[in-house]
């Protein structure tokens, strides 16, 4: 089974933190990451651009909204993600305007990824049974 | 990471927001601050025992200001402190000022209280001071390392500017869109004016203000976490990270500044600028342009350039145009002609800067660049004069050391010319 950590904390607390800080913790999670990876288990792995790059899409209306700013209701639920590569972030608007055309409600939140690694984790464990 | 770095990095994420709500709490500069100081000690050792709370910000806030009040009380009464188990039992009172935090106004208390720091009435220097001390939180002794003064003299300084502020009226209404929009405007500036400070330094300096960068971006986002549709407020942010993301490129070894084009583009930091690029993107879809847009899209197109010569001067070209138009100046048509130059060649740079001689004639950057497309255009002896010139207005060591390079190119240029 594959499995999707989100990551979730006060921006403006990490944004404060110290450029040793920063790499230290990195080192650390770098640390857990090369064994997840190692053992073939690592999927993607992506960190957000900071919320003030971010872009919501209202698709609960024809036509759909553009807002500025991050997804900030409470009373809808993460329910899934794509990645998707374009040149622009009108290009990605496009896109999601196209996704939200084929299932309307909801929103989509559109944010810039600062750091991307692919991963291999296939969601077949090795040795599962019945694989 | 020491066990109370994480109380530290709460503290400085709150303090504008923190300082801001109360400030229109007690409505003076001093009694907030005291406030939240006194908030702080509690925090410190609240937090450690009972653990982060769930909104820093809110706890601060409600704590400051019920210290505050208590201390009112005691000096009139004469009572006793509340126990400290109050300060841990929080829960309701954090929740109501949770909600206060979500409301509409507390966007404009950061706003209000950073447009206090710009009282025009204050030299930019002593604005850079104040917003650095109250809403950054940094000490006397920081700031004045920063700036190269005293401790003493920093804090007279600051001492003063609050004086000032104190005697202004700044209305604590919620602002009108217009009224926001000036206050934006001159906050803005101000933030540019700190980045500027950190940016400029040069030598032994940029490690004492290197940090003013950081902290200038920090607000700047916070400004636009608070205030998410402004494209200027994009605009503003973008310039900074990108200019930011040069500075591992900016200085050799001892210190010298390299120039944009000698840098080594592999030192730039390529996270700063991706969001930089995304942030300017996101501007841009407004279609409202901005001098601090305009700004931004040329530091992009210099970042978005592999090499030096693969940079968009005709672009670049254009969008001074469009800045000249915003904001005539002589230093923006100074800047368009470095452009000018590599599109159409130095004389035509030269042609266009002639005009500005009379204004900038005290500007050591103008006697730079225009050394530059005079040796370009091969006019050594016009060159060498310009050169000399520039040197004898630098304002520091590196921009002289930087003009002695060029008159060393041509003096070798002379020399090959003669053989």
């Amino acid at each position: 089974m594959l499995y999707a950590i989100l990551c979730y904390n006060q921006e403006d607390v990490i944004c404060a933190w110290s450029k040793e800080h920063e790499d230290g913790v990195m080192q650390k999670l770098m640390t857990v990451q090369e064994r997840l990876s190692r053992e073939g288990r690592l999927g993607p792995v992506a960190r957000l651009m900071p919320t003030t790059a971010a872009t919501t899409l209202r698709k609960d209306r024809e036509p759909a909204l553009v807002l500025d700013g991050p997804f900030a209701e409470t009373k809808e639920q993460l329910l899934g993600f794509y990645v998707v590569d374009c040149d622009s972030l009108d290009g990605a608007l496009e896109i999601a305007k196209d996704l939200g055309k084929a299932n309307p409600g909801g929103s989509y939140e559109i944010r810039p990824i600062a750091l991307f690694q692919p991963g291999a984790a296939s969601g077949v464990m090795e040795g599962a049974v019945g694989a | 990471m020491t066990d109370l770095g994480w109380i530290e990095g709460a503290i400085t994420a709150a303090r504008p927001q923190a300082m801001a709500a109360l400030l229109r709490y007690f409505r003076e500069m001093d009694a907030a601050e005291e406030a939240f100081q006194d908030a702080c000690l509690r925090a410190l050792k609240a937090w450690p025992k009972n653990g982060p709370p769930r909104d820093p910000t809110a706890w601060l806030i409600m704590v400051g200001r019920n210290a505050a009040i208590d201390a009112v009380r005691k000096s009139s009464r004469n009572t006793v402190l509340p126990p400290e188990e109050l300060l841990s039992d929080l829960e309701d009172a954090e929740a109501e000022a949770a909600e206060r935090l979500d409301g509409s106004h507390y966007r404009d208390d950061v706003l209000r209280l950073l447009f206090i720091c710009c009282h025009p009435d204050l030299p930019a220097t002593q604005q850079i001071g104040l917003a650095l001390r109250i809403v950054s939180g940094l000490s006397v002794r920081e700031i004045a390392r920063a700036f190269l003064v005293s401790e003493a003299a920093m804090e007279q300084r600051i001492t003063r500017a609050k004086a000032k502020i104190g005697a202004g009226e700044a209305s604590f209404e919620a602002p009108g869109p217009i009224e926001r929009a000036e206050r934006f405007a001159a906050v803005a500036a101000m933030l540019y004016l700190v980045f500027n400070e950190g940016y400029s330094a040069s030598g032994k300096a940029v490690e004492a203000r290197g940090g003013l960068c950081d902290e200038a971006i920090r607000l700047a986002r916070l400004l636009l976490r608070l205030f998410p549709a402004e494209p200027e407020m994009m605009g503003l942010t973008a310039l900074l990270l990108l200019q930011h993301a040069r500075s591992d490129a900016r200085f050799d070894a001892d210190g010298n500044a390299i120039l944009l084009e000698d840098q080594d583009r592999s030192l730039w930091n390529r996270k700063m600028i991706g969001e930089g690029l995304a942030l300017i993107d996101k501007a841009m879809l407004k279609r409202a342009p901005g001098p601090y847009q305009v700004q931004a899209a040329i530091a992009a197109l210099h970042a978005r350039a592999a090499k030096p010569e693969d940079t968009d001067w005709v672009e670049i070209d254009q969008l001074y145009t469009a800045l000249e138009i915003m904001q005539p100046s002589p230093v923006v048509t100074l800047n368009r002609a470095v452009a000018v130059a590599k599109v159409r060649g130095p004389e035509a740079a030269l042609e266009m800067i002639e005009p500005l001689g009379a204004r900038l004639d005290g500007y050591f950057h103008f006697h730079g660049a225009r050394g530059a497309f005079l040796l370009q255009a091969g006019r050594q002896a016009e060159a060498r004069q310009a050169f000399d010139r520039a040197i004898s207005l630098a304002n520091t060591a590196a921009e002289a050391a930087n003009i002695r390079q060029y008159l060393d190119r041509v003096s070798a240029d002379a020399k090959k010319s003669s053989s």
